[in-house]
């Protein structure tokens, strides 16, 4: 007893001192992590409480321009229509592309997992469209969906993916899985070969069907890599820019994102609605990955989630 | 529209192509000047200091580059050196023309600044270097839609219209330089659309290049039952949603005696002549006279088409006559094809305007070198040797009756003509959301998602409101 009362004031003391050296050598990483993120994020939090009336003098033609704070930017982007079009948008090509991707990257790596002649070949050819930076996957389906390009030919019909439209807002979703679910795939790979072997000559043993051994092995023990895999890839899609951009362009209804919308403001030189899109976005992506890690319990910061949920 | 422009100088002629693009010495980074003693050591204090510096170029001694009341070119005695900001020079001859210009002014030498090859990029640009009121770029080549926004926002200077020969100008591009009255910017080059046409087919049906659009539609009914008239597709622009359709739009109320903004800077897309221009784009739309595809063309997509035999006739760009009569097979109407102004409602049509025009930053250093700069730069000599080797159309009247140009260049004349009649886009110092909103409702009435009636009513309200500037 008295030994114990002896050595506690040593040991928290020990703690303390381990403490401070840990948060002393922690401070330089947390002032840049503050000042490459949360001074942007604050500085756009500011700016999109900025509301700026222009007028022009009608004698020089001139601009002039008045600042005042309030949430009139909000107010406009969450009147009419604005915000909907695009977060339903944004949304549809989550939900969709990312169920596509699941699908297909999961069978890719089921596929690259065996041991088969040219594996590594196929492998490193998955994994090609995964290293085309997206905007010139974009020019590439771009070229591909023209209406006299090759998904046309090899249809056989005059569809005009690049107009407004459903074809527009599949020709995204087709573009966005075919990117993509090559990342799905190798994480998946990596979380089925660290599953052991004898798992697998265990069920052969009790003669368990192969859909049983992917539904009752596989699939929960993959699970924490395809969780994180998913949850990636969601925060990915959903501020979604550059393919939509690319492939069919600004100002098209059917595939217009949030990040589009924002960018679009900020070339108008509305900097304070730009902010006001950008921060709804920020917190809605907030919220879907919030949602998310409770709902499946993503191990993000590698505690280890129960697998047994 | 630069992107117009910028496909304008494809076709060069190749030879003087490879050997000033040779030339050039590097990209964009040029037109900063590295800040003194920077050195591997402390790495990272240089590159904060050259972010610095770059904001007021060779600024960082102290002296205050970015005075706001220097006063207007004219009043400047300040010389130096200088940077010419454009977009990407495709036709890698610009360094060419400045090269003559700092041999002569060897203590106020030009440097070239490259920006994207797109034009909102570009304009994006433009826009960060005024808002930080930085004098990296001294005279900027400008989009004429642009212009009203820039001068609007004071980021270019008043230039003095009395010193620049603008009265051998065409009337109509010196005036997309002009804002409230006043001259900010001067033009560099021009373009206007024209009517391609295949000279092969009409010849087989008797017929003239159409004047009107009746006659447009008239000569396609009669191709189409020719034998080799099987497959072509009658009439195509730009009418993707994006900038060309702005275009097209704009040509086609013109041409039926309309305007998009009149002369006080109004919206009137609820005319009756608005309403007849629309029309007959929906209607061609409608009835077949506009293939469905040619929704989503942009100029490449239609000079695609054009040279493959399958449009009878294209409204486009200059740009197209020397790529589709090119010899080496890419065409196959190469020599079969002929050019003449827009048709329109009862006469000849109307173009809209495109081209470039130079201005000088309000934050530039030494703008007494950089007026003289435009002023060699944007001069008919100048203008010459453009046309000859990147077939850029010159702003200069003189130069379209000049005998061994039209030889040169056979569809001079009708580029004269078209220019002639040409009108600006709307003046408007919100361009993007005007823009915007023609776009919007143009392409609801074209997919007859829309009414031609309601579009025109949608775009009179929003146009309106985009031109009121909240």
């Amino acid at each position: 007893m008295r030994k114990t009362v002896a050595s506690r004031p040593a040991r928290s003391s020990r703690r303390a001192g381990t403490a401070g050296l840990a948060a002393a050598l922690l401070s330089p990483t947390l002032l840049v992590l503050v000042l490459v993120i949360g001074y942007p994020v604050v500085a756009a939090l500011r700016l999109s409480f900025q509301v700026s009336s222009e007028s022009i003098d009608p004698h020089t033609g001139f601009k002039v321009t008045a600042t005042s704070y309030g949430a009139e930017n909000y107010t406009s982007v969450f009147s009419d229509d604005r915000l909907l079009r695009p977060w339903w948008n944004t949304t549809s090509f989550a939900l969709a592309s990312v169920t596509l991707e699941v699908l297909i990257g999961v069978s890719m790596a089921l596929v690259m997992h065996r041991a088969f002649r040219g594996r590594a070949l196929v492998r490193a050819a998955v994994l090609v469209p995964w290293a085309i930076p997206t905007a010139i996957s974009g020019m590439l389906w771009k070229w591909i969906f023209n209406s006299q390009g090759v998904a046309n030919e090899i249809l056989g019909a005059q569809v005009l993916w690049s107009s407004d439209g459903l074809q527009a807002w599949l020709s995204v979703v087709i573009a966005d899985t075919w990117k993509t679910a090559p990342f799905i795939g190798l994480l998946v790979l990596a979380g089925l070969q660290i599953i052991p072997g004898e798992l697998y000559e265990a069920a052969r043993v009790d003669g368990a069907s192969p859909w049983r051994v992917f539904w009752r092995i596989t699939l929960p023990l993959v699970r924490p890599a395809l969780v994180v895999a998913v949850l990636f890839r969601l925060l990915d899609v959903l501020r979604m820019f550059d393919l939509p951009y690319v492939l069919v362009g600004p100002r098209k209804h059917s595939v217009e994102t949030l990040s589009m919308i924002a960018f679009d403001e900020m070339t108008n030189l509305r900097f304070g609605t730009a902010a006001a899109y950008a921060t709804v976005l920020f917190l809605y992506v907030a919220v879907v990955a919030l949602a998310f890690v409770k709902l499946f319990g993503a191990d993000l910061i590698g505690r280890g989630t129960g697998s047994e949920t | 529209m630069s992107r117009s422009t910028q496909r304008l100088h494809l076709p060069v002629n190749n030879e003087e192509d490879t050997v000033s693009s040779s030339r050039i010495p590097v990209g964009a980074g040029q037109g900063r000047p590295k800040p003194p003693g920077a050195r591997p050591v402390r790495r990272a204090a240089a590159v904060v200091a050259a972010v610095m510096c770059a904001s007021v170029l060779g600024g960082c001694g102290g002296s205050d580059s970015s005075d706001t009341d220097s006063g207007g070119p004219e009043k400047s005695q300040d010389r130096g050196p200088i940077t010419l900001a454009t977009g990407k020079d495709t036709t890698g001859t610009l360094q060419g023309q400045l090269d003559r210009w700092n041999k002569q002014h060897p203590d106020q030498k030009v440097t070239l600044v490259e920006l994207p090859e797109s034009a909102d990029q570009q304009r994006q640009q433009f826009i960060q270097n005024a808002q930080t009121k930085s004098g990296t770029y001294s005279v900027l080549n400008l989009d004429p839609i642009w212009v009203a926004e820039f001068a609007a926002n004071q980021w270019i200077d008043e230039l003095p219209a009395k010193e620049f020969p603008l009265d051998r100008m065409i009337p109509s591009v010196v005036k997309t330089g002009e804002y409230f009255g006043k001259q900010y910017a001067v033009p560099f080059n021009t373009n206007a659309g024209l009517l391609f046409y295949r000279q092969d087919l009409l010849d087989r049906i008797g017929a003239q290049p159409p004047t009107t659009w009746d006659e447009l539609k008239q000569d396609c009914v009669k191709v189409r039952k020719l034998p080799e008239g099987k497959g072509v597709d009658c009439y195509a622009g730009q009418f993707d949603k994006y900038e060309g359709l702005t275009v097209n739009f704009a040509e086609a109320v013109a041409s039926a005696g309309g305007s998009v903004v009149d002369d006080k800077g109004k919206a009137t897309v609820d005319t009756e002549a608005a309403k007849k221009g629309l029309q007959f784009l929906a209607d061609g739309f409608k009835d077949g006279t506009i293939p469905q595809q040619a929704s989503t063309y942009k100029e490449e997509d239609g000079r695609r088409a054009f040279q493959a035999g399958k449009l009878l006739f294209h409204r486009q760009w200059p740009y197209q006559w020397a790529l589709a009569n090119a010899k080496d097979g890419s065409s196959k109407v190469a020599g079969k094809f002929g050019v003449a102004a827009l048709p329109g409602l009862d006469g000849p049509g109307k173009s809209s305007l495109g081209g470039l025009d130079l201005a000088i930053s309000k934050f530039a250093k030494n703008k007494a070198t950089a007026l003289d700069f435009i002023k060699f730069f944007s001069s008919e000599a100048n203008a010459r040797t453009n046309l000859k080797v990147t077939s850029a159309a010159p702003p200069y009247t003189g130069l379209y009756d000049d005998p061994a140009l039209r030889k040169q260049f056979p569809y001079l004349a009708t580029l004269k003509e078209s220019l002639d009649t040409a009108t600006p886009r709307p003046v408007v110092v919100h361009y993007g959301d005007a823009t915007a909103a023609i776009q919007e409702s143009a392409a609801a009435a074209l997919s007859g998602s829309k009414s031609v009636d309601e579009a025109l009513a949608d775009m009179q309200k929003n146009l309106s409101a985009a031109i009121a500037a909240k």
